[in-house]
């Protein structure tokens, strides 16, 4: 899942600059991880409203990457947007151009910050899992992915840092080579992680369209 | 025999070198290195220029070394892939190696979040083993990377890298030394020992599969100078590892920097006992004036 997190909420006001807004969200990622779902959306209508902004209208996309999905529902709502002059979305980085591709009445602005690729931990928590590297290559490491998980993208092995299990970066954040190794050390396995990883290719991940 | 460097000579004929660390000043006056250099002189074999460490920026790695062989000194020259990706850190050896540097270190670099610029965007394109086996290849089989042909000149450096005997896992941390060694590696500069224990562990691994044979390993050695700076080293720098003997020890001395030097001399004492080991390094951040007496106390002159 694509996980967000909302703007701060003076940053997004800041934006809008009291002009009236019309409000997007999207009923999958967004909605998932609590940043652009229905509730979300009448939270910040109430929250505009009480800052004297004038909150035009609100629909929520199914879901706001789709184009031809968007166009279609947007349509039925165009009185409403037209009355507005920033369109507040709150879906991931592209919802947010799949909507500014159909709207050219008014400026559209990003309502939430797009994190990472990851997986839904609990009702609250998320963890990145992947970075869209265009070639998979956790054959290599058990179902684990070091480049999306290790910031400093160790592909042999983990860097000095590592202590108790924790990232040098974060002790919020596990050294995923300290998983790896363990995991691979209970199928008595380790020896895979001997051979030398060679660079990454990384014109894979240059892939625009598909 | 021809020796790529003055610090293969010393370690294949005498067995034993001793190399120190030269902090980059930050900003371009050259003076500051050639002051620490001056002192330090007739102190060892080789020095180390570090290369942006922990993130902070400093006059480059490159810069530095230029100016320790105007002054007949040896450098090594330190790289870390955090900042440069394949394209830029390949052109560097070449161009390090056209100026007469004949020794480079590889390192993955500590994480940019730690220096001065945290809002930098990291490189990591390839990790310090894998810049090992691109430079050996360019080296031994005139190659880049891509597989291009070097068509003018393959880069004839002596290829240093890193090792942290005290961090986790330990088994894996052989692995990884076997795993360097494997990609190209001929010398090794091991993080600062101070828990001598973990550091006879790690070298009775190294030694059971024939490593030290393989490569030449130097011994890390860190004079503290302070409590404060004995705290930052064991609180806050990842991979150091102090134990509470050493902590305790500088905490209730009258004196720190003579408490600090005497654990260094201890240390080094013992170190140079150890089989298998082929030399020191010595780091002594801000405080490079003490390694002329620390040297020669330790009879390593
Ligand atoms: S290897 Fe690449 S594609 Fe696979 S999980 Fe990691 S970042 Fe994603
Ligand atoms: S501590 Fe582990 S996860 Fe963190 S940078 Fe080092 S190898 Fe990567």
């Amino acid at each position: 899942m694509i996980v967000t997190k909302q703007k701060d909420l003076e940053s997004i006001i800041c934006l809008i600059q009291k002009d009236p807004v019309f409000i997007v969200g999207c009923s999958q990622c967004a909605t998932l991880c609590k940043t652009g779902g229905e509730d979300e959306i009448k939270k910040m209508v109430s929250i505009l409203k009480v800052k004297n902004i004038n909150v035009t209208g609100w629909v929520l996309l199914d879901p706001a990457c789709h184009l031809l999905n968007d166009k279609r529902i947007l349509k039925s709502y165009k009185d409403k947007i037209k009355k507005a002059k920033k369109v507040l979305v709150l879906a991931c980085g592209n919802g947010v151009q799949t909507v500014a591709e159909i709207i050219d009445n008014a400026e559209v602005i990003p309502g939430l910050d797009t994190l990472f690729l990851g997986e839904i931990k609990s009702v609250k928590e998320f963890e990145k899992r992947c970075n869209l590297c265009g070639e998979c290559i956790q054959y290599l490491f058990d179902g684990l992915c070091p480049i999306s998980r290790c910031p400093k993208n160790m592909l042999n092995g983990p860097c000095g840092g590592s202590k108790n299990g924790k990232c040098e970066v974060s002790k919020d954040l596990d050294c995923i080579w300290e998983i790896i190794i363990n995991k691979l050390d209970k199928k008595k396995k380790l020896f895979l992680l001997k051979r030398i990883v060679e660079p990454k290719d990384w014109s894979k991940s240059l892939v625009m369209k598909r | 025999m021809n020796y790529t460097s003055n610090l293969e000579k010393v370690l294949k004929t005498k067995g034993f070198a001793v190399t120190a660390e030269i902090g980059p000043p930050k900003g371009c006056d050259a003076e500051k290195i050639k002051a620490k250099a001056d002192f330090l002189i007739n102190c060892a074999d080789a020095f180390n220029i570090t290369d942006n460490q922990t993130g902070v920026v400093r006059l480059s790695s490159i810069g530095g070394s230029v100016i320790l062989l105007d002054m007949g000194l040896e450098p090594i020259m330190q790289m870390a892939c955090r900042d440069r990706n394949r394209i830029a850190l390949q052109s560097d050896v070449l161009g390090a190696c056209a100026v007469g540097v004949r020794n480079i270190l590889f390192v993955t670099g500590d994480h940019q979040c730690f220096g001065n610029h945290p809002n930098a965007r990291g490189v990591f394109d390839l990790d310090s083993i894998q810049l090992i086996k691109v430079v050996k290849d360019m080296r031994d089989h005139g190659v880049f990377q891509s597989g291009d042909e070097i068509k003018f000149g393959r880069p004839n450096v002596f290829i240093g890298g890193a090792a942290n005997p005290f961090a986790d896992p330990l088994s894996f941390r052989v692995d990884r030394l076997e795993k360097k060694i494997f990609a190209g590696v001929d010398f090794i500069q091991t993080q600062s020992v101070f828990n001598l224990e973990r550091f006879n562990c790690w070298m009775d691994e190294v030694r059971s599969r024939g490593l030290d044979k393989k490569v030449f390993i130097l011994a890390g050695v860190t004079p503290l100078k302070s409590l404060k700076m004995c705290e930052r080293m064991k609180f806050h720098v990842p991979g150091v590892d102090i134990p509470n003997v050493i902590y305790n020890r500088m905490k209730n001395t009258s004196d720190p920097k003579k408490e600090g030097f005497d654990i260094s001399l201890e240390l080094i004492k013992e170190i140079k006992k150890i089989k298998g080991v082929s030399g020191v390094h010595i780091t002594a951040l801000f405080w490079e004036n003490i390694i002329p007496s620390l040297v020669s106390k330790a009879g390593l002159l």
